[in-house]
């Protein structure tokens, strides 16, 4: 049952996104890009990390993705030819050199043999809880959490500045 | 149980078509959007390690990754919207005022 849930969403997950690339209208990439964002909380929830999946949901396929269809309605982006790729010497390129990244790494991952200990059920299940992670998170990863806090108010006030109309910053 | 490589191996497959839509796209926001393809390719690898070995440590660096995507995405689009502003064009092969 895992095994079938597994394959499904890995299959899901790899068409969706092969659609993004592929897809002519911006409006389509985003709207896969949701679908591509469900299905990888699907693998949290397949790793038993709850926590992780719905936070997935929220931040993801919740804000980032409202933030980019609101610029792709303010760009008023949609389907349009000159945005379009063509096949030429530089894409037979860039295909080339992923298939060459995409075969390093799965001969990197193919060479593992099994090194991690078995844990059992209860130890599994106890990882990805929001307890588990507000504990440590509350703990020991403090100042990076506060610090975190910083960084997010920076970056809503360096987005204003970038792109408010008349800027009013003396050159 | 789905072992560890399957994971690692999804993860990877995922990361590679990120990088191939970064290198072959022409518009600038699906060029976001591929980032964030692989910023969550990189994120399946952290929860399938920390799950598979009981740590809760890579679930908590997936959490500030995802903070720091959203600042990425945050900025990033900012600096779009400043670019089609003087230049009208979303089309980052046409984006060339710092090339030599």
């Amino acid at each position: 049952m895992e095994t079938f849930f597994f394959v499904f969403i890995a299959t899901f997950a790899i068409c969706t996104a092969l659609a993004m690339i592929f897809s002519g209208s911006t409006v389509n990439s985003a709207l896969y890009l949701v679908l591509h964002m469900l299905s990888i909380s699907g693998f949290y929830l397949l790793l038993q990390a709850q926590f992780l999946a719905v936070i997935q949901i929220l931040v993801y396929a919740g804000a980032i993705m409202v933030l980019f269809l609101f610029v792709i309605m303010v760009l008023n982006l949609g389907e349009d030819d000159t945005l379009k790729s063509h096949i030429n010497f530089k894409e037979i390129f860039a295909f080339l050199l992923g298939v060459v990244v995409l075969a390093q790494l799965l001969y990197i991952v193919g060479g593992y043999s099994g090194v991690l200990p078995e844990l059992t059920v209860e130890q599994a299940k106890a990882v990805g809880t929001v307890e588990a992670i507000g504990d440590e998170l509350f703990t020991t990863f403090l100042l990076p959490f506060e610090v975190t806090a910083i960084l997010l108010t920076a970056a809503v006030v360096g987005a204003m500045l970038l792109a408010q109309k008349t800027s009013n910053v003396e050159d | 149980m789905v072992g560890l490589e399957w994971y690692l191996g999804v993860s990877a497959i995922l990361f590679v078509i990120g990088v191939l839509g970064v290198l072959i796209s022409k518009n600038a926001i699906v060029v976001f959007m591929c980032v964030e393809l692989m910023l969550s390719a990189v994120n399946i690898t952290l929860v399938a390690f920390s799950s598979f070995m009981g740590d809760v440590h890579g679930m908590i660096l997936v959490f500030f990754v995802l903070c720091v995507a959203a600042a990425e995405a945050c900025v990033g689009l900012a600096i779009v919207i400043a670019i089609f502003r003087n230049n009208i064009t979303a089309d980052i092969s046409k984006i060339n005022l710092l090339r030599w």
